[in-house]
């Protein structure tokens, strides 16, 4: 059997290095916002030749809106045929803050209560929270990049995105902990969490991986011919769905394991 | 009762045929031969059970505008304000309705004072117009109607003529019961002003209608029946109490009325909609197919089961949208594609499961262990998921949390597909994979 929670520091390290990646990415060029939280407008027009042309401004009324018009008809020398107009009020942003606050505040409690409930445990509850607070910390610091390189904004669905792969990654957590608790059951093993946590990871990583790769390729087909409104929706899903295939074998339960030492060596010493 | 597994799968093909013929579209061509499906009309005694069985399409893919307007309700006062609301509500609802628009929706959303109204217009051509018309203060005006004497060339004849009392005279109305008679009845409260003018217009108008009109349209027209010098009028009629109240919203709403602004927009026009169609048909396939494929190469005789679980997921999936019926939007698309992604899971978890089992007894014994084992955590794992779709989709109006339309359609159509999921990867593999062991046997 593959002794995976020999090297989980260096698991926990290269999430580390990742997660500073995206802090130092952060830090230093920050997030694009979408105009669901900054407010502002998106034009998209289809040029003579059918090519779309986007167009982004701050807030913008009838006459602005037309005058943007007229000024690329005038630039492309033909007429052009407005698609699409979104145009966000100031206001609305804020109010959107306060309310994704909540939603992640209520779903992440629920699971956290769901999970430590299930495996009579908090341990496993706080360490598969850790782990989702992992993936979120990832996609952010993975976005604030691609928004940097290639332009991808932090918007309304980017927050969407973020909730579902909070449960995707515990989705993920709860299997591995499920094999932990029938060997714990059972008693095939010792009942040491080392031990119980080497045997649940050879056990479910083939399964991990495989169903990662199904939905891989799903996000995969949305991205590259999925249009445009819901590409980086989708490139946000596919990095959460990366990440919680990995934190949850090598983050929770690598927390999982460490704190069972900790607590061991302090009942120890005590 | 019990169900052999051959009985099971019956009902399941049962079930597949009923949800394939859901799915087929309205209208469509056979060997060249034009075949309608018949839409569903059930009528039994007053319940009436119409579908017509035809795919919802969301502003982004049918084209059309979504508006968000914000009520300025700061000269409300605080009791007042759930009504008033209401009264903004239905008086743009009306004004919605004249665009004839097919499915309009006018939704209410409050949140820390802040007070909106989202409207949806799918295929609507002008937003410009109706952003205007929409954005428009109501105004109540009271009209009288005066007699035009017969003349050479026309007949007597009597025509409305606007009189100078409006909403703003008019302090309050509530529904209240005639003392007489115990029926609803509507108890109008002028200002001091308004209650003089009111004076004036009912001493030169007992016996005659007065009607009151409310964005152009007459919402009542009571008699008058004496000269009121109090300032405090009574509607009396054959209202019942849902009418009365209703009437009453309405000339609240032009008593006080609330000045809306448009603070979001977003339009979408009808081409960049049918884009977005084909490229998500496209999407779907091509995920659909490469799912599938990597099951059969990774499990197999297995995966082909996974598959017809797979198909069967994905046109149960379909029905249901049409029955409910879901409004698909993009995120909706995307929500559907994960959920495929995530359908196949329970098969992964089973299937691997087997691997193991497999070894320690026999085919059919282990299939069943695998199935029974995997369930805890298939059952475990989607609460997760069901918690934070339900968060998403915010099924109780929590005014906490948010209810806006794409991440709505994003999450409904990701918790049918987990719910699906559960159904057809474990109750429809298991016992297709029940059928062919036993079938497998009594040929070998």
């Amino acid at each position: 059997m593959v002794n995976w929670m020999k090297y989980r520091l260096l698991y926990l390290a290269i999430s580390l290095l990742v997660i500073g990646a995206g802090t130092f990415s952060a830090i230093n060029w920050g997030f694009k916002i979408g105009i669901d939280f900054t407010g502002g407008s998106v034009l998209e027009y289809r040029l003579p030749d059918g090519q779309p042309k986007i167009i982004k401004s701050g807030p913008l009324d009838q006459a602005g809106k037309d005058k943007i018009k007229s000024d690329l008809e005038k630039s492309v020398g033909g007429s052009v045929t407005e698609v699409r107009f979104e145009n966000v009020g100031p206001t609305i942003g804020p109010e959107l803050v306060k309310k994704t606050f909540y939603a992640l505040l209520i779903s992440t409690l629920s699971i956290l209560l769901w999970v430590a409930y299930q495996f009579k445990n908090i341990k496993f509850g706080v360490s598969a929270t850790l782990a989702t607070i992992h993936d979120s910390l990832v996609l952010l610091g993975v976005f604030s990049l691609l928004g940097h390189f290639f332009g991808a904004e932090i918007d309304f669905l980017f927050v969407t995105a973020m909730l579902t792969i909070l449960s995707f990654s515990v989705h993920d957590t709860i299997v591995v902990f499920d094999r932990i608790r029938e060997s714990k059951k059972k008693g095939e093993s010792s009942s040491d969490m080392y031990a119980l946590a080497n045997q649940a990871l050879s056990q479910t990583m083939v399964r991990s991986l495989n169903n990662s790769f199904t939905i891989i390729f799903m996000l995969a087909a949305l991205i590259l011919m999925g249009g445009e409104t819901v590409k980086w929706f989708s490139v946000a899903l596919l990095v959460g769905t990366i990440s919680g295939t990995y934190s949850s074998p090598f983050v929770a339960v690598s927390i999982l394991v460490t704190w069972d030492e900790l607590q061991k060596k302090f009942k120890k010493s005590s | 009762m019990f169900w052999t597994p051959i009985k099971k799968f019956v009902l399941i093909i049962f079930l597949v045929l009923v949800a394939a013929y859901i799915c087929l579209p309205p209208k469509f061509s056979f060997f060249g031969k034009s075949i309608e499906r018949p839409n569903l009309n059930i009528k039994i005694g007053n319940f009436v059970l119409q579908r017509s069985f035809d795919l919802r399409l969301g502003l982004d893919l049918a084209g059309g505008s979504r508006l968000v307007f914000e009520a300025d309700m700061n000269k409300v006062p605080e009791e007042r304000k759930a009504e008033a609301l209401q009264g903004v509500r239905d008086i743009i609802e009306r004004r919605v309705n004249l665009f004839g628009v097919s499915e309009p929706t006018v939704q209410v959303s409050s949140f820390e004072n802040k007070n909106r109204i989202i409207v949806e217009l799918p295929g609507i051509k002008d937003t410009e117009q109706a952003v205007n018309l929409i954005g428009q203060t109501a105004q109540l005006v009271f009209y009288e109607v005066k007699d035009i004497p017969a003349t050479k060339t026309a007949s007597a004849s009597s025509q409305l003529s606007v009189t100078n009392l409006t909403g703003a005279d008019l302090q309050s109305a509530s529904v209240v019961f005639d003392s007489q008679t115990g029926k609803p009845a509507i108890s109008l409260q002028f200002t001091k002003d308004g209650g003089a003018k009111f004076a004036d217009l009912t001493k030169n108008n007992v016996g005659k209608p007065l009607p009151v009109i409310l964005d152009n349209e007459i919402i009542t027209q009571p008699m008058v029946q004496e000269e009121i010098l109090n300032g405090e009028a009574q509607i009396t009629g054959t209202f019942t109490i849902d009418e009365a109240k209703k009437l009453s919203i309405q000339l609240n709403a032009g008593a006080l009325p609330i000045p809306v602004s448009l603070v979001q927009e977003t339009t979408i026009g009808a081409t960049l909609g049918a884009i977005s169609v084909q490229q998500s048909i496209l999407a779907g396939v091509v995920g659909i197919a490469m799912v599938g494929l990597f099951m059969i190469l990774a499990y197999g005789k297995l995966g082909l089961v996974a598959d017809v679980g797979l198909f069967v997921f994905a046109i149960l999936t379909l029905a249901l949208y049409k029955l409910i019926p879901v409004t698909l939007t993009l995120p909706g698309i995307a929500g559907f594609m994960l959920s495929v992604g995530m359908a196949v899971d329970s098969n992964i978890l089973i299937f691997e499961r087997f691997k193991e089992e497999k070894d320690k007894r026999s085919v059919a014994n282990a299939l069943e262990v695998s199935f029974g084992r995997a369930w805890d955590s298939i059952r475990d794992a989607n609460v997760a998921t069901i918690i934070t779709s339900l968060v998403l989709i915010n099924p109780f109006d929590w005014s906490f949390l948010q209810s806006s339309g794409p991440v709505r359609g994003f999450a409904i159509t990701l918790l049918l597909g987990i719910l699906i999921s559960l159904f057809t990867g474990v109750f429809v593999s298991r016992n297709l994979l029940r059928v062919f062991v036993r079938e497998g046997r009594k040929n070998g």
